[in-house]
């Protein structure tokens, strides 16, 4: 293995008697305290940390850094994964010693400000889906859905239906829709989507019976088209007593311009990370507030918040509770920075950010469909989905282009998904793109496009310029080495050679 | 709009490529019913307007910035090195997607490996995952980890684990198959080994226990981890991964699974959240750990290279089919843990678990000789300890918060039956005279 300086680990770097924290010296009795535990308590094994002073862990993380793309500094064409520009004003409200030091477990007479933070961003919240109420605990967007389904199955327990234990997910849902069911003990039913992409009635209607419990939608859809017939979808599935979900990642398309609660949804998950941007950090932490219809609120986790007079309350939620999903409150600091953003906005601003978001899928769809084919032509709300089937007899996969935009500084787009879509490559730009940088995204797609015919090996081959080439995967998942102590274990050292 | 770039001259230009006359040509598909619907959401206000407005909100809570804070219970005030906010405030980790892009994630997938093997150090277990929500929700899915892997019903857990962890764990349970069971804890505020034994049955999948548990005691767990496997059971411990630089850690014990809450390493109070949960396993159970896993492994040219792996287990893979839903972990929060623990180094990160013991340790001492309080002398304990007091403790409180005082976190909300006790916890952030002080305000109370 050839390991260059900036990707030795920190343990590896770690010389005996450095020192990175200095901490007080005094104790107010050295002889008790540790010393006085009992021998059975205290720890015998060698304890293998890194020793480093602070220059030192401070440039190894800086250089981490520089080894990351990120949005503040390179565009994200990512289907599904909304990101955008996440604002400095969040950051610099959020740590604030007066948000920052608060206590969950301190006197909520003395936590007032963040509580009114978390209600009026509760109260946002339900103007902007038109749900009834949102429980803020839920500390993901899985982890919304997850909450959504024992929302699901309490709201059927306590009209006595034990029978529903389907649920309907259409096949060009996220993974986590079927896993987050599939999770809470649901039977999976896939519904096969229609030629244009969306749910067909007359599939659903086949599928609809007393043991379905709910059908989880994304609306738009993971192909970026609205489904239009989803009063209808809604009548249907009400009609035959069980309950629709809104898996909320794709709802940066319908800010201002219409709400899932006005559709007839009954439960609604919203990514903040997403729609509402907070960063992501590299995979969280994120925020996945759950709102709900009229019928579905005796069944929210508690704590919920009220506002009794000018007092901030949370009380414990009714009887008919599933009961708490999350150690306190929820990742609060996500939500003041959700709260921030909704305050600079405002109404209009919100709706800016949808128009803008589809006006910039449509033009890239529109410029994109000259190079590759396009999987449903026609207009689409915040994401376009291209497919790069054609391409077999060159050997190129779709997440193959994605490899080679790294080189030219921009984020491969998904390729997960839809999976009703060979090779598919889903593109998001988001609002917060110019004109500008869209229109090299095109002329980069264009480049691909010339070098699949004239040069596939520089696709196959990619990334050429980022850190590391593509990594054997396979290798790693054969025989994993997950930490330092693997290492010492397998002998992995810095001077010996490749594993496996 | 200081976020959107479109001008109106874009957008004319941009509408005139797409081939239609306005936007709203865009919108078709969306039935007329459901469009333009009435918000009440406020209009927007200047980024100064907004810096005023939540500063002034702030400045209504009161904080340990303010106070003097025993605070304690899941969620501890601790020193944290400047460095670690440099680090989590570079653009490139706190404004990158998750490393599903290995070649362009680098430096998010080494940061969370090296947190996966300062975890594995500190439990004494095998495998770390890349981090979870929160000790709450990591607990619980251990506990779904146990009834999976021994195909058996029932989860016992000790009533000295964290009241708000068992209620997640209960509602993880809830309309499932599973069910837990509560064992007791007696006067010593340690758990009742008799009712832990005579609950241990063969359909026992796994046991919880939390160490130092929810009244900061040390759990005596000698023997536990035999009688759980004997009884082909997982043993789950839970609690303050501090704690195990210097008392010892789940791997010593004989645990199956050790997760909990990573807050103590370099995370703000911040209401409670976001937090990061860790959890780790022997390497038996490798295959059925939820959640995201970095790996070790070369590039094509043989260069060192970091990715997630073992990704069969997943939900973007598996779909229904996957070990568990969850996608994100708690990344940034597991890079602020992972840069706090680094720079503590080997031999910080015993000083700090040995100050929280002394702070601790000298105020039990001091309230011990105080009338009208009680504590339990000989319990070991890490950094919390229960006080037990003769008068009612709303008012207690009530006089402390007039001293600027969190005289700490009251029992009877979780057990109605420890009425006027409370929780009190001693970092290393409080100073001799600030013990000096609270118990000097107790006392004239």
């Amino acid at each position: 293995m050839l390991i260059s300086p900036c990707s030795q680990l920190s343990f590896e770097k770690s010389r005996p008697g450095r020192r990175g924290a200095s901490l007080p010296k005094d104790y107010c009795d050295k002889s008790k305290g540790l010393e006085t535990v009992p021998d059975k308590f205290r720890r015998k094994r060698a304890l293998v940390f890194p020793e480093m002073t602070e220059p030192e862990v401070v440039r190894h993380f800086v250089q981490l850094s520089k080894k990351n793309f990120s949005i503040d500094s390179h565009f994200y064409p990512l289907g599904s994964c909304t990101m955008k520009y996440n604002p400095k004003i969040n950051e610099w409200a959020a740590g604030l010693e007066g948000f920052a030091k608060v206590h969950p477990l301190q006197p909520q007479s003395t936590a007032q400000g963040i509580l009114q933070v978390c209600y009026e961003l509760e109260q946002d919240l339900r103007e902007i889906t038109g749900m009834k109420r949102f429980t803020l605990q839920p500390a993901a967007g899985a982890h919304g859905e997850l909450t959504g389904m024992m929302l699901v199955r309490a709201y059927h327990e306590a009209l006595g239906q034990t029978k529903r234990r389907k649920v309907l997910v259409p096949d060009s849902s996220h993974g986590t829709n079927p896993a987050s069911a599939a999770l809470y003990g649901y039977h999976v039913v896939e519904l096969k989507s229609n030629a244009r992409g969306r749910v067909e009635l007359k599939t659903l209607l086949e599928h609809l019976d007393d043991e379905v419990a709910c059908l989880m939608l994304t609306n738009p859809n993971t192909l970026g088209l609205f489904e239009e017939d989803i009063v209808k979808v809604a009548e249907a599935v009400h009609q035959k007593g069980g309950l629709l979900y809104y898996d909320g990642a794709n709802f940066n398309a319908l800010l201002g311009i219409a709400r899932p609660g006005d559709m007839g949804f009954d439960i609604v998950h919203l990514n903040l990370h997403k729609t509402f941007s907070t960063p992501h950090g590299g995979g969280g932490p994120g925020s996945g507030p759950v709102g709900v219809s009229e019928r579905v609120v005796p069944f929210l986790p508690g704590p919920l918040l009220d506002k009794q007079g000018e007092v901030y309350v949370l009380r414990d939620a009714g009887p008919k509770s599933i009961g708490r999903v999350k150690s306190f409150y929820g990742n609060t600091g996500m939500l003041l920075r959700a709260f921030v953003y909704i305050r600079s906005l405002g109404l209009a601003g919100l709706k800016k950010v949808s128009e803008d978001a589809i006006l910039n899928a449509n033009y890239l769809k529109e410029k994109l469909k000259k190079i590759f084919p396009i999987a449903v032509d026609e207009p689409c709300m915040h994401e376009c989905v291209l497919s790069i089937r054609n391409y077999k007899a060159q050997g190129i996969h779709s997440g193959d282009i994605g490899k080679r935009l790294l080189d030219f500084g921009i984020h491969a787009p998904t390729v997960h998904f839809p999976l009703v879509v060979e090779e598919a490559l889903m593109i998001e730009p988001t609002e917060t793109e110019s004109k500008e940088t869209l229109d090299r995204f095109v002329k980069t797609m264009e480049i691909i496009a010339e070098e699949i015919l004239q040069d596939p090996d520089k696709l196959l081959q990619a990334p050429h310029t980022l850190p590391i080439r593509r990594p054997d995967e396979v290798l790693a998942a054969r025989k994993p080495v997950l930490s330092y102590r693997d290492q010492l274990r397998e002998r992995i050292l810095l001077a010996e050679g490749v594993p496996g | 709009m200081h976020f959107h770039p479109l001008t109106e001259d874009d957008k004319q230009k941009m509408l005139e490529d797409i081939g239609v006359s306005s936007f709203e040509d865009l919108l078709k598909g969306i039935p007329s019913s459901l469009r333009n619907p009435r918000i009440g959401v406020r209009e927007a206000v200047s980024e100064l307007e907004i810096q005023t407005l939540v500063r002034g909100l702030a400045n209504v809570n009161h904080s340990a910035h303010d106070y003097l804070s025993f605070l304690g219970a899941g969620s501890y005030e601790h020193f944290v090195p400047s460095a670690v906010s440099e680090v989590t405030r570079r653009n490139e980790f706190y404004t990158a997607y998750t490393p599903y892009q290995a070649e362009a994630s680098q430096g998010t997938l080494q940061a969370i490996y090296e947190f996966q093997s300062l975890i594995t150090e500190l439990t004494g277990l095998d495998v770390s995952n890349a981090s979870h929500y929160d000790g709450s929700t990591s607990l619980a899915e251990a506990v779904l980890l146990s009834v999976r892997h021994t195909d058996r019903l029932k989860v016992l857990v000790s009533r000295a684990v964290h009241p708000h962890y068992r209620q997640v764990i209960q509602t993880y349970l809830r309309g499932t198959p599973y069910s837990m069971v509560e064992f007791g804890f007696g006067e010593d505020h340690a758990f009742d080994r008799a009712q832990f034994e005579s609950l241990l049955t063969p359909d026992v999948a796994g046991v919880v226990f939390q160490t130092p548990n929810f009244f900061g005691v040390l759990e005596d767990l000698e023997g536990v981890s035999d009688k759980v496997h004997e009884n082909g059971s997982l043993l789950i411990l839970t609690g303050n991964p501090l704690a195990m630089a210097v008392l010892r850690s789940p791997g010593e014990w004989g645990a199956d699974l050790a997760v909990g809450e990573g807050q103590p390493f370099g995370l703000a109070l911040q209401f409670g959240g976001p937090y990061v949960g860790y959890f780790s396993a022997v390497r038996s159970l490798m295959r059925r750990v939820p959640g995201r896993l970095a790996g070790l492994t070369v590039d094509a040219e043989g260069k060192r290279a970091f990715c997630l792996t073992l990704q069969a287990r997943e939900q973007h893979i598996r779909r229904e089919r996957a070990a568990s839903n969850i996608c994100t972990n708690q990344a940034l929060c597991a890079l602020a843990a992972c840069a706090h623990m680094t720079l503590l180094g080997k031999e910080g990160i015993r000083e700090v678990a040995a100050l929280n013991m002394d702070r601790a340790d000298y105020l039990r001492g001091k309230i011990a000789g105080l009338g009208g309080f009680k504590v339990l002398r000989d319990q070991p304990i890490f950094n919390e300890f229960v006080i037990r007091t003769e008068k009612p403790f709303d008012l207690l409180e009530k006089k402390l918060l007039e001293k600027k005082i969190f005289p700490g976190v009251p029992l009877e909300p979780f057990y109605p039956e420890l009425k006027n006790q409370f929780l009190v916890c001693a970092t290393e952030t409080k100073t001799r005279e600030h013990l000096d002080t609270f118990v000097r305000e107790l006392a004239s109370c």
